[in-house]
This record gives structure tokens, sequence and C-alpha cells, in this order.
């Protein structure tokens, strides 16, 4: 059993909130104080049947009250797979919430209302999904039910939603019709739409697999802690603590760190009170080496023949998070895995309006603003780009007078 | 590409460890908070990973308040003794004693509140600069929305208005001077995950998470141990009943479910099954034993 992270983009009108607890729902994952809170609740369906929107009511009373809550993270767990959803709560800083639920999903559920099919905000949900790197995409057609089911009407919606995919070079794209409120096809599959072979969606998720194009092979190890016992017994003792975040270590492999450029060979890969012949991408581990090398915190080891790239400027599309916009003039922190160095962004290339995609010339980054821009840091990266490998292309923006995440960045190509 | 089997147990746990060592990297002076409870003695076993063989490099801090379970102070003892790192207690009574605290009054009296003032005290009084803590975000709806890395200001205050976005795999514990960062390394995990990493590493837990004979009174539905931190009347029955804890704190205000489960395999399975009971009894009224502590969780101590 393994782990799928999703998250769902679309509005309250699409019916994401009725989508989400149909899930819990149907797989019995409502706990019984909430699942008594709907029963009694006065707010029902026009049929009687209980409004299942109402497992996310928490947020929508956080929104009454002028709350902001990006994201709120949800379990659930079937014989095959354990689940969670990030919540992106939809109208205020919708872009700014999005991002972040993304940039830890598997893959991305975008629910596209039978009524209106593909709209403004769908282009604009698509755009996000493409821009993180999301892989797997599911277009969920709701409301099927408003629409009598009608396969037309779904394949019309599936012909346009193609050609956005293209556009956005969206590569594994599942279109799926269902009913959020009346059940059809979520978990369980529908007999109204005797036209549709395809997965319910549960079962679609079950069985999706995420391992084949999301990691880079690319072997790379930031290092997060020295373990040095400093002990009699374990007076030579030396280890490289960090987590394998692409690609595959074995003992004896040649390595490279940087971004001294030191070369050195695993001699020893531990976990605990284990002995590894090798540690791939995903594993916690620590890493001894068969020379005397000078490393700290913030390097990164990789493998010997399959090199990062090194830069101090680096064009890079930025998602900006802040309520007090860019400022270029100043100095910003940036911390890719563990590594933190100054930065300035030297230019602004272009901003994206994402509802038209198209480029404009700007002067000014704003929250929730996106566009491509160019990095310069005081340190050297020892980087990949985003499309290679997410997690050593990707980064934060930290404003060190307020210490907040103000953006997030995605590596794209070096600059000259 | 993946050919080792690395299952949902192993990714909750290589993040954990991941999200252990960024607060070794980032922070000065971090402690680890030890109730003696399930997730924190499974903090514990992750930090060995993270740290091993070299010292943690953090002490455990525990907020005693003075009304404890006798088995979890053993235990803990034990523990910290096996370990051999370093164990800083703040004590309830003595924020009490110093005044800093009242004690509460009248028969549902309990400690759990207290415990704020003296975390706070001890937080100020060793300038700790993060706090790593075992709460999970399937506990209740207000920690389904707070980070990993959750900034609290100089009063411990937390402020869902103004959290960091959190991307990727990456933490910023960059903070002012007199804040401190709480960090929750299992805030992906759900109580089953817990229950299925303690069986899997074959971890020891205080025994009173397992099925014993016990003296407990019925107050508001729960059962209660009888014992004399808590403020018993002439209304209150004690009995001889089966039960186990599902959670460990301040015996004033932990309650107990009848149960027969005395393996760990059972009380998985217990646990497992509670969701299909609250489930088959949704149309009425029928609360099974564990659907409680599920209205628990749902907000309502």
């Amino acid at each position: 059993m393994n782990i799928l992270k999703f998250f769902t983009a679309g509005s309250v009108d699409d019916g994401k909130s009725t989508l989400i607890g149909r899930l819990l729902y149907d797989t019995d994952s409502i706990l019984a104080d909430q699942l008594e809170a709907i029963q009694n609740a006065n707010r029902k369906n026009d049929d009687g049947t209980v409004d299942l929107a109402i497992l996310t009511d928490g947020l929508r009373a956080e929104r009454e009250q002028g709350i902001t809550i990006d994201v709120a993270y949800k379990y659930f767990q079937t014989d095959q797979r354990k689940f969670i959803i990030a919540d992106t709560p939809g109208h205020i800083q919708y872009t700014r919430n999005m991002v972040t639920g993304a940039s830890t999903a598997n893959l991305a559920i975008i629910l596209v209302d039978a009524r209106n099919g593909v709209v403004e905000q769908t282009i604009r949900h698509s755009y996000l999904v493409s821009l993180l790197g999301i892989k797997h995409v599911v277009v969920a057609v709701n409301k099927m039910d408003m629409v009598d089911y009608s396969e037309t009407v779904f394949d019309a919606i599936t012909q346009k939603y193609k050609s956005l995919a293209e556009e956005l070079k969206l590569q594994d794209v599942t279109y799926i019709p269902v009913s959020a409120l009346k059940g059809d096809n979520i978990v369980h599959p529908s007999e109204r739409m005797a036209w549709y072979s395809g997965d319910s969606l549960l079962h679609f998720l079950e069985q999706v697999d995420t391992d084949v194009q999301e990691k880079s092979e690319k072997a790379r190890l930031p290092v997060q802690w020295v373990i040095r016992p400093q002990t009699d017994e374990l007076h030579d003792y030396r280890g490289y603590a960090g987590r394998v975040v692409s690609g595959t270590f074995k003992v004896n492999d040649k390595i490279t760190v940087l971004p001294s450029g030191a070369n050195s060979t695993i001699s020893k890969i531990e976990f605990f009170d284990k002995e590894l012949a090798e540690a791939s991408s995903g594993q916690s581990v620590t890493i001894h080496l068969a020379t005397d090398v000078d490393i700290s915190r913030g390097d990164t080891i990789v493998n010997s023949s399959a090199l990062p790239q090194e830069s101090k400027l680096i064009e890079a599309d930025l998602c900006w998070m802040d309520t007090k916009a860019l400022d270029t003039s100043i100095t910003y922190l940036l911390q890719h895995n563990s590594k933190v160095t100054k930065v300035k962004i030297a230019e602004v290339v272009y901003k994206v309006d994402i509802n038209t995609l198209e480029k404009h010339a700007a002067d000014e980054f704003k929250l929730n603003d996106i566009g491509r821009v160019v990095l310069k840091t005081a340190d050297a990266l020892a980087l990949d780009l985003y499309h290679e490998n997410k997690a050593n292309g990707s980064a934060i923006l930290i404003d060190s007078r307020t210490n907040l995440t103000v953006g997030a960045t995605m590596f794209r190509a070096l600059a000259d | 590409m993946s050919k080792y089997n690395f299952d949902y147990l192993d990714e909750l746990e290589a993040e954990a460890i991941h999200i252990l060592r960024e607060v070794a990297g980032q922070f000065e002076k971090p402690a680890l908070l030890f109730s003696g409870g399930k997730d924190s003695i499974t903090l514990v076993r992750l930090a060995e990973k993270a740290f091993r063989p070299g010292k943690f490099p953090f002490p455990l801090v525990h907020i005693d308040t003075g009304h404890n379970f006798e088995e979890t102070i053993d235990y803990r003892d034990k523990m910290v003794a096996r370990l051999g790192e370093r164990l800083i207690v703040g004590s309830v009574q003595k924020s009490i004693d110093e005044g800093k605290a009242v004690e509460q009054k009248g028969k549902n009296a309990s400690r759990n509140a207290l415990q704020t003032v003296t975390l706070l005290d001890t937080i100020e009084k060793h300038q700790f600069d993060a706090c790593i803590g075992g709460a999970r975000r399937d506990e209740e709806k207000a920690r389904a929305k707070e980070r990993i890395f959750s900034v609290r200001d100089e009063f411990g205050q937390w402020d869902p208005k103004r959290q960091r976005p959190e991307l990727w795999n990456i933490y910023n514990g960059k903070i002012h001077k007199g804040e401190n960062v709480r960090v929750f390394p299992i805030s992906n995990w759900t109580e089953l995950d817990v229950w299925n990493y303690i069986r899997r590493e074959n971890i020891e837990l205080p025994s009173i998470y397992f099925a014993h004979d016990r003296d407990v009174i019925t107050r508001n539905g729960q059962l209660m141990a009888a014992s004399p931190f808590v403020n018993m009347d002439e209304e209150d029955v004690v009995e001889r009943k089966k039960v186990r804890f599902r959670t460990v704190g301040d015996i004033s205000c932990t309650a107990a479910i009848a149960s027969e489960a005395d393996q760990i395999d059972d009380i998985i399975a217990e646990i497992s099954q509670s969701k299909i009971s609250e489930r088959g009894a949704r149309m009425d009224d029928k609360v099974s034993e564990a659907a409680m502590e599920d209205r628990k969780k749902g907000g309502y101590f």
C-alpha cells in the first residue's frame, strides 16, 4: 500500500465540497460526530438526501469570519491506498492556495460543471496544474444528473478540454463523468451512464501509477545534518544525514559534493540499525564516504555521472504569495532544499494573465501574480530544472524583514 | 523504477525523519515535547532513526501535570534511562505554587488547561526556539489546517490568518527573537497509521493502552479512572471494569473506553472497525464506544 496525494480544483459552485464529501462518505471515512451533524442539519438536498457539502462547512464558516485558511488536509484510506487530499478553499487568494496544495500533489482533479463546460476558471486551474508539473489530471465532469447523463454533453466537453490539454502540454488526462450529488461514478460505477465504460473516480485514484513519471533518475541528496557522535568507540564516525530527493545511490557509487566539487565514493549507507545496499528517492538515510571530505548542511551529494547544473543566474517561474508586492531593489532569501542563500530578482521577464494565458511585460508583482523572472543568487545553486526534477528544481523566497514565505519558484533555465 | 518496497509507513517515516533533521539544522535550541502518549513515543522512535548513533540534538521536555497515571511516569523514566538523553520536566504543580496558574474548582476540575502556562514558562526559561510535538492533522478541524512548521508568537499563540504557505518539502523556520515554532513531524499520520507503525516497529507502550481491570466512575457518559486526582462525590459509583485508554494525558480529563483489546492486533482491529460500526449505526443513535473518542476528536473536549 502506498500514498496518493491529490487536490481538487474548482469553486463551491462546481460541487467541489460535495465531491470530497461523497468520496469520504462512500468510503466509510466519516466519523460518527460528523455524520450526526449532517443528518441533523436543516440543510438538505431537494430530494431530501443529506447535503455532503456540509462536511467542509468549517472552512465556509472561516470565510464568513473573513479568515483565510489556505489549505486543509483530509485523510482517508481504502484497502488499496492511503489518500491525502489537499483541500484548497475557493475564492480568496485562490492562486496562492492552489499552488501550495498542488506543490505536493501527485494528481489533480479538475472539476467542470457539465452545464457550463470548459470556462475561464477551468483554464486557470489547468494552467496552474501544468505550471506545477502535476503529471496526472482527472477532469471530473460533474453534475451529469443536471444534463440527463448525456454522453453527447460529456463528449463535447472532453473534446474542448483536449485542445486545452494540448496547449498546456498536460500529458496524462483522464475524463470521468460524475454526479457528486447523486454518487454516480465517484466510488460506485454509475448505472445511469451505461455508455461510460471507464473507472469510477475512486477506482482510478486507487490504481493510478504514481511512480513512473514522478521522479528524476539523477541521484541527489541534500545534506541536512552531519552525525558525529564523537564518543570513544565512534571516534571517527561521520554520517551525512538527508533524504534522497531523486534517483538511487548505491554503495561504491562515485559521488560529487556540491558546491565544493569534491569527489568521493559511498562506503556505506545506513538507516538506523540497518545497512542498506542502496537508497532511492524518498528514503531518509545516512551516507558514509570513503574519504575525508568537508561537508556541511546545505551541501548536496550527487552521483558523479549525472551532475546538476550550477548557476547564480536562473530563469524561474515565480508565484508571489505575500500581500506586500515584490520589491526588485531588496535582497530576499532563497531556500532550495537545505540550502539558504541571498537572492535578488534581477529582472521580471513577463507576467502571465492566468485567465487568458497571455504574457505581458510588467514592472510589479503582487499577491497571486505569476510570471517569469531572473533570479540572481549570492551562492551558486546545484540545481536541476523543474520539469526534470521537481525536488531539486524548486525553491521558496523568504522576506528577511518579516521572515514570511513570499514566493514559490520553479527553475526553468539557466540565464546568461 | 522503484524496485524497493517503499510502503506508506516507510513514506510517512521518511517524511517525519526529514522534518526532524530540518529542525536540527535550522534551530539553535529545539526541544521534543514528550507526554508519555503513543504519539510522542512514536516521535522518540523517529528521533532515534534520524540521529543515531549520535545524541538527539534536543532534550525531551515533559510538562508534568502532577496528575499522572503511575504507569506513564514509570515508562518515561525507563525510556529516558534507556535512551541516555536529557529530560526536562516542567511542573504544573510548581506553576500553581508560584501563583502563575490557578487550580480549577468543582467536580470536573482538570489540570489540562493549566499545562499551557507551564509549557510557555518552560519555553521561556530554556529559550527554546522550536518545540516538536506529536499532534496529527486527523485529530480535529483546526489541526487539519495547521502547518508542519507552525510559527507561534511570544505568547505561544497560533494565528491561522498569518500562516506561511508550505510548499514542496521546504520548511521555513525563520523567526524573530521571542517567537518559536511548533513542529509536527507526524502531521500526515492518522491514528491507525500510528498504531500500525507501533506494531511494525515493535515499540513498547505504557500498559494503560491495553485492556486491564480498573476502578472507574461514569461521568458525562465517559469512563474516568477512580483516582485521588478526580473530584468524586456520593453520586459517583465506583465500578470495576475492563478498560483501556486511547489517549494518555492528565488523569482528570482522560477517559477510558470499555475494551477487551489487550494485544496490539486487537487494538488495531478495534480502531479499524470503529469507523465501520459508526457507519453501520449511521441512521440511529447507537454510538459505539470508540465513537466517543472520535467525538472528542471532533472537538468535544
